[in-house]
């Protein structure tokens, strides 16, 4: 029985996402939102970006033994245009977030982003005593999902994305409108 | 050459250099004005060929600037290390080894991204990790009050 | 092979400036390549680094000799281990501390399980970017196998802190020998699979032997060690010229080729995994009884003076040399990468070949990047 069997009460944070569906609307477009964010969240396809350590990990989830394909996450793009989500893996320093911030504009709406690791986070352990690392990727974009860890085990990442098909689940198209605003103004 | 073979052949080079017994390998100082004379000497010579250099690396002494060479000869695997130092912390300027052991180009670029000594006569002295406008980090006295985040 | 001679006044502008950017699939981290090419023949490959500089020397002068162990293990990841080691290895010698047998037999199995996991995997990265995907799904696959291992002894798969001054942080698992005795016999049938798949392989062959090719002159020059630099013939296994651990005590050979190409860097990190399980072999049956660590004050302090330690990592040789004044932190801690030595002469190999052989070669040096950059 692997995370597709584990029921909604077994994941943790149920009340904020709950708080995300916002009660109330037209059946038609309920329906048409729940279709559309069915296919969304069984289809994400990551972005190939890893800088450092917990780049192997991210790969080691790829592969057989935690196959990420199994949740839908087929193939890695190499392109920015064709990738849905970009998992931020490793520490960004203050040379690369540029870069990064060029990739996430490149990449096209919807997009989503999951910070993994300790050094997307907050810099991990680089966060004392170093003059060039960004502390914390949410600095340069905004961010969906972290997943604590230095490097957070495959299945920690398994379970982060889960937790981003939760939250892609929960969304309607007032929400989706609401989200993009305040992206596009950072 | 055990040690102190390698003590005399030295000496007889430039017997004016002071040569020093480390904790593991002897230790030649040499002023930077010297430096790169000793370094063909040293590789070109049939008793010696140093010809794999091992490590450089810049250290900020406080007061100089100075560099430590470990050089290492494939064919005797004996060891010596070279160190210069110069006390202009200003405007430093070394002599460049890139023309007689290749991996010097890079290392010499990374002392002179972090500390800000220069190398004469190397074939391409930019900055390797860091921006143009950014300070000299492995300095002792450099201070970041923005981005480094102390305890 | 001749060329037309074309009167075209404005040949020389006829080279075309690509960017491999830091955000690639082939380059194995955020490594920048400008390339400059006329036609698909490259000129010149002009690396930029510093994506992934953390400052690690730095910060190293403001933390205790112990903290440098847990930096060290995210330099170069894959060999995590080695690293550890290298480091604990020069804190010992200077404070000329005695290490039972123990200890070294177990750092010596383990450094070789860490480079049989780092072959491993660049041996799926490597088939990856040549475009067999298949080898990226049969390495990763035995990977997880010693990542097992790591996991029931040190608590971690990948990041390993398990050496530490004057030892090792806990005692071996019950299990440690029968789960790696179990794991060698696995692979000794696995891996001429791997051979089946890439070594036998036409398309393989031509599209690896006699590119990229580096001579004994210009690896000793360069400072290539590693399989890099034993496959053109410099002999620079630290295992056996300085032996540390418990390599004194065991047999093993050295793989030495002369041709220096793609090809045989390729086949002598295959032929190194062999060695690195014969090594294992000798030495996991007979671990000595005795003490996993030896008792150290709580404070260390390194009497004045400069140490350095080299060791062989999975990639080549690296060096720890620390200078201290007697405090608590080091005054200047200074490791030299194998990676970074590794990076300077790809311009120099990669020229007059084709840009889909740039990154045959690139792969075939086998660069870690955050080891580049530190």
């Amino acid at each position: 029985m692997g995370i597709k069997g584990m029921k909604k009460e077994e994941f943790g944070d149920n009340e904020s996402l709950e708080l995300l569906n916002e009660s109330g609307s037209n059946i038609l477009l309920t329906t048409i939102d729940d279709v559309i964010n069915w296919g969304r969240k069984n289809s994400l396809w990551p972005l190939t970006f890893a800088t450092s350590c917990c780049g192997i990990e991210m790969m080691a989830a790829g592969a057989p033994r935690h196959d990420f394909a199994r949740f839908g996450m087929e193939v890695y793009r190499a392109s920015p245009r064709q990738a849905d989500v970009i998992v931020v893996a490793g520490t960004i320093v203050n040379k690369m977030a540029p870069v990064l911030k060029r990739l996430y504009d490149q990449m096209s709406e919807p997009k989503y982003v999951v910070a993994m690791g300790a050094c997307a986070i907050s810099g991990g352990p680089f966060f004392l005593n170093s003059y060039c690392v960004v502390k914390g990727v949410e600095h340069v974009i905004p961010v969906d999902v972290y997943v604590p860890g230095c490097p957070p085990r495959p299945e920690a990442l398994l379970y982060g994305m889960l937790q981003l098909q939760r939250k892609i689940e929960t969304e309607t198209m007032k929400s989706r409108k609401k989200r993009n605003a305040t992206h596009d103004s950072k | 050459m055990d040690k102190i073979q390698l003590r005399e052949f030295i000496k007889s080079i430039n017997p004016d250099l002071e040569i020093k017994e480390g904790k593991q390998y002897i230790e030649v100082s040499i002023p930077p004005s010297k430096l790169y004379i000793l370094a063909k000497e040293l590789r070109e010579k049939e008793e010696t060929q140093f010809d794999f250099l091992f490590c450089l690396s810049g250290v900020d002494y406080g007061q100089d600037l100075g560099v430590v060479y470990h050089l290492r000869s494939t064919k005797f695997d004996h060891v010596v290390v070279l160190k210069t130092r110069t006390t202009d912390r200003e405007h430093p300027q070394l002599d460049s080894v890139a023309d007689i052991w290749k991996t010097a180009d890079f290392h010499e670029r990374e002392v002179f991204d972090l500390l800000g000594i220069k190398f004469t006569n190397h074939p391409d002295l930019r900055r390797l990790f860091l921006d143009s406008s950014w300070g000299f980090p492995l300095r002792k006295d450099y201070v970041d009050d923005i981005n480094i985040v102390t305890k | 092979m001749e060329e037309k001679v074309i009167n075209i006044t404005t040949d020389e502008q006829q080279e075309y400036v690509i960017n491999m950017g830091p955000q690639h699939p082939s380059t194995h981290g955020v490594l920048r390549l400008v390339v400059s090419l006329k036609g698909e023949i490259v000129k010149s490959v002009q690396p930029h680094i510093g994506y992934i500089h953390r400052g690690i020397e730095k910060m190293c002068e403001s933390i205790t000799y112990p903290q440098i162990i847990h930096l060290t293990d995210r330099m170069d990841y894959l060999s995590a281990h080695i690293n550890n080691e290298a480091v604990c290895l020069t804190v010992e010698k200077a404070l000329e501390v005695e290490i039972p047998d123990r200890i070294k037999v177990i750092r010596t199995i383990m450094s070789e399980l860490t480079r049989i996991q780092s072959h491993q995997l660049w041996w799926a990265s490597f088939g990856m970017d040549l475009g067999g995907l298949t080898c990226f799904f049969y390495g990763l696959r035995d990977r997880e196998k010693i990542l097992d291992i790591f996991e029931e002894t040190c608590g971690s798969r990948m990041i390993v802190s398990y050496n530490c001054p004057g030892g090792l942080m806990y005692d071996i698992h019950p299990n440690f020998q029968k789960r790696v005795k179990e794991f060698i016999k696995y692979f000794r049938k696995i891996l001429p699979e791997y051979d089946q798949l890439l070594s036998g392989n036409v398309i393989f062959h031509e599209r690896s032997k006699g590119i990229g090719k580096l001579t004994l002159e210009d690896a000793v020059s360069y400072g290539i060690t590693g399989p890099s630099g034993r496959a053109s013939g410099f002999s620079c296994d630290v295992r056996k010229h300085e032996p540390y651990s418990a390599y004194d005590k065991i047999k093993f050979k050295e793989i030495l080729f002369t041709e220096g190409d793609t090809y045989h860097r390729y086949i002598a990190r295959i032929d190194e995994i062999w060695e690195s399980m014969n090594i294992i072999e000798q030495l996991i049956d007979n671990i000595p009884e005795g003490p996993y660590a030896v008792k150290m004050k709580p404070v260390i302090k390194l009497p004045e003076g400069e140490y350095y330690q080299r060791v062989e990592t999975a990639r080549g040789e690296l060096g720890v040399f620390i200078i201290s004044d007697g405090n608590k932190s080091p005054y200047r801690v200074k490791f030299r990468s194998p990676n970074f030595v590794n990076l300077s002469v790809l311009n120099h190999i990669a020229k007059g070949f084709k840009i889909a052989d740039l990154v045959a070669i690139g792969g075939s040096l086998d660069l870690v990047i955050p080891d580049i950059d530190r």
